[in-house]
């Protein structure tokens, strides 16, 4: 009861906040938050460590950018082929990586993106080191215009709460269940008649899935795909964001990820703006080393404290 | 110009050299990796940055301290050891019992900082540092020229990494290395002091990347990411060798160096990415990697 009334009031906010804050923003903070919880639920339910993710979001924006210049195709069919493309590159690099374990796992996700960055950078399609530009929104279902911020963000925030259902369906649901066994006790689950590879390659597909859907998103609000999207650093900005609000919590990732976007916002235009890099090195130790439980995670340490 | 079946031989030995000097980096590198994993399970991703940290300890020794290159060969690794012993007391013996993934994050935050603080100080674009006047010139051999310098990094690193793999295998020293690698504990039950020896172990990995980054700073550009392209490219080759053993970081090292020197004579458009799909194969074949004791 308590939980549905707070869901309320946060779409309730989430409706009206473009009229308080720049709609471009906003969107940001959304496809950012998208793709931390596609992280989260490998990360956080499964615990998987993937050092590449930013593959996948590069894979959704370059491919539904490419589809959206040369053919013109409408944003609902180009956001499917950048997804599509994603969950199938999510199949190829979950069946390699999750021969590795622990270390191993967050490294062969590592070099396989690294892969990756060098074919985008390489081949004639993505406009090497320039990246895609000028990606037109187009219209939805060939009716809605898109170029409007405004009509923008609804669509952005619709795909968002299609994505975060999505993933507290999987978590919630007897698959997911047994996916945090995993996390809890491999051998147990194995001994237990698991195919525990089969479960790690399933939530791969589906993280990698999402993590496209957000990529093919962030390519249409900001009508570009670039080298930005695909390169490790990427990658290690979505484990901050991951870490900072909460792992394998279900609010953790968007607040870390509206964190993160704010924080670099705030930054970009201040004194400390040569530091960004810096800042968010001494966020990942601290984190590390004295906030494991990250911005939700405390919350939730205060209220249970506040209530018992 | 000597061609045989329609090679160039100029150019083929050309790129084999550059493959062996940038193979003779990543066994450094992956040497370093693999001492501290052996003992402290734990992978550090700001190996890189302390590479890079080498390098810039000696552009700024010769340019401000008078620091010389033969100077900087030995104090340079020495500095960016301690520095690492300190980190290793500071940040990372907290958290040494706990998940090896937050070691992970933890070295990358620190990589993250370092890169960022450097990018701040020297700007992004890089640079140059001055051959030392002993190492100019080079030898015309039958069949390609060979500067002097790069003969020198080659043996070198040679040197520096059959010097560490006999302290490791054959000395007392090194026994107590692999057997805190085996059981640490059971080692400290028998009176060794296995926190000193880890936070040595510590010290000497990251000493070898300081090493390199002096190594490195005359023929490549001091800039603030030389680390972390050559990381990623190590950590493909630490899967590929698996990190079982010593002798095999430093063999998968050199050999993909040599890979990817042939790759940018033979198909050059493939060279960047030749490591990772090797990496792909030995996945695919013998998932454990080719060295790897591990299931």
């Amino acid at each position: 009861m308590y939980n549905k009334k707070l869901n309320l009031v946060l779409l309730g906010l989430a409706l009206v906040a473009p009229f308080v804050l720049y709609p471009v923003f906003l969107m940001k903070v959304l496809c950012f938050a998208l793709f931390a919880c596609a992280f989260n639920l490998l990360l956080g339910f499964a615990g998987l460590l993937s050092f590449g993710h930013a593959v996948f979001l590069g894979t959704g924006a370059y491919v539904t950018g490419y589809v959206m210049v040369t053919y013109g195709l409408t944003p609902e069919l180009g956001i499917l082929a950048g997804v599509v493309m994603s969950a199938l590159i999510g199949l190829i690099y979950g069946k390699l990586a999750v021969k590795r374990e622990g270390i191993y796992f967050a490294m062969v996700t590592l070099a396989l993106a690294q892969l990756a960055f060098f074919v985008f950078l390489q081949t004639p399609l993505t406009g090497g080191e320039d990246g895609l530009q000028g990606i037109p929104r187009g219209k939805l279902f060939g009716l809605i215009d898109l170029t409007d911020n405004l009509t923008m963000y609804y669509f952005v925030l619709a795909i968002f709460i299609f994505g975060f259902l999505t993933i507290y369906r999987t978590i919630h649901s007897p698959f997911g269940q047994v996916m945090k066994a995993i996390r809890e006790n491999e051998p147990r689950a194995i001994s237990l008649g698991y195919k525990v590879n089969q479960y790690k390659l399933m939530a791969f597909v589906i993280s990698a899935t999402l993590a496209g859907l957000a990529g093919s998103t962030k390519a249409l609000v900001f009508q570009l795909a670039s080298l930005t999207d695909v390169h490790w650093f990427m990658s290690g900005e979505v484990v901050l964001m991951t870490l900072l609000g909460g792992m394998g919590t279900i609010w953790g990732p968007v607040l870390g990820a509206a964190t993160i976007i704010s924080m670099q916002n705030f930054l970009a235009s201040g004194p400390l703006a040569n530091y960004i890099h810096v800042l968010m090195g001494v966020v990942f130790v601290i984190c590390v080393l004295a906030f494991r439980n990250g911005l939700v995670g405390e919350l939730q340490k205060v209220i249970r404290k506040n209530s018992g | 110009m000597a061609t045989f079946f329609d090679i160039n031989l100029f150019g083929l030995f050309g790129q084999l050299l550059i493959g062996l000097i940038n193979g003779s980096f990543y066994a450094l590198l992956a040497l370093g990796l693999a001492i501290i994993f052996g003992l402290l399970k734990i992978i550090n991703f700001s190996q890189g940055a302390l590479y890079m940290l080498g390098a810039f300890a000696a552009w700024i020794g010769l340019n401000y301290l008078g620091i010389n290159y033969w100077w900087a060969l030995i104090l340079v690794p020495l500095a960016v050891g301690a520095f690492g012993i300190l980190l290793e007391r500071t940040l990372i013996r907290p958290i040494a019992n706990e998940d090896h993934l937050y070691s992970l994050l933890l070295t990358f935050g620190i990589a993250l900082i370092l890169q960022g603080l450097f990018t701040h100080w020297f700007g992004s674009s890089g640079l140059s540092y001055e051959m030392p006047e002993e190492l100019k010139g080079g030898t015309r051999l039958p069949f390609m020229y060979l500067p002097n310098y790069r003969a020198w990094i080659i043996v070198f690193s040679l040197v520096v990494c059959a010097g560490t793999w006999f302290m490791i295998e054959k000395t007392r020293l090194g026994a107590y290395l692999r057997a805190g690698t085996e059981n640490a504990q059971l080692m400290q039950a028998f009176g060794i002091n296995v926190p000193l020896l880890v936070t040595l172990t510590y010290g000497f990995g990251v000493g070898l990347a300081g090493l390199a980054g002096v190594l490195a700073a005359p023929i490549y550009t001091v800039s603030p990411d030389m680390g972390s392209n050559i990381l990623i490219v190590v950590f493909a080759i630490v899967v590929i060798g698996g990190m079982g053993s010593i002798g095999g970081a430093i063999l998968t090292g050199l050999a993909m160096g040599i890979i990817e020197g042939l790759t940018k004579y033979f198909y050059p458009e493939a060279s960047n990415t030749v490591i990772f799909l090797v990496m792909v194969l030995v996945l695919l074949i013998k998932p454990a990697g080719l060295f790897g004791k591990e299931a």
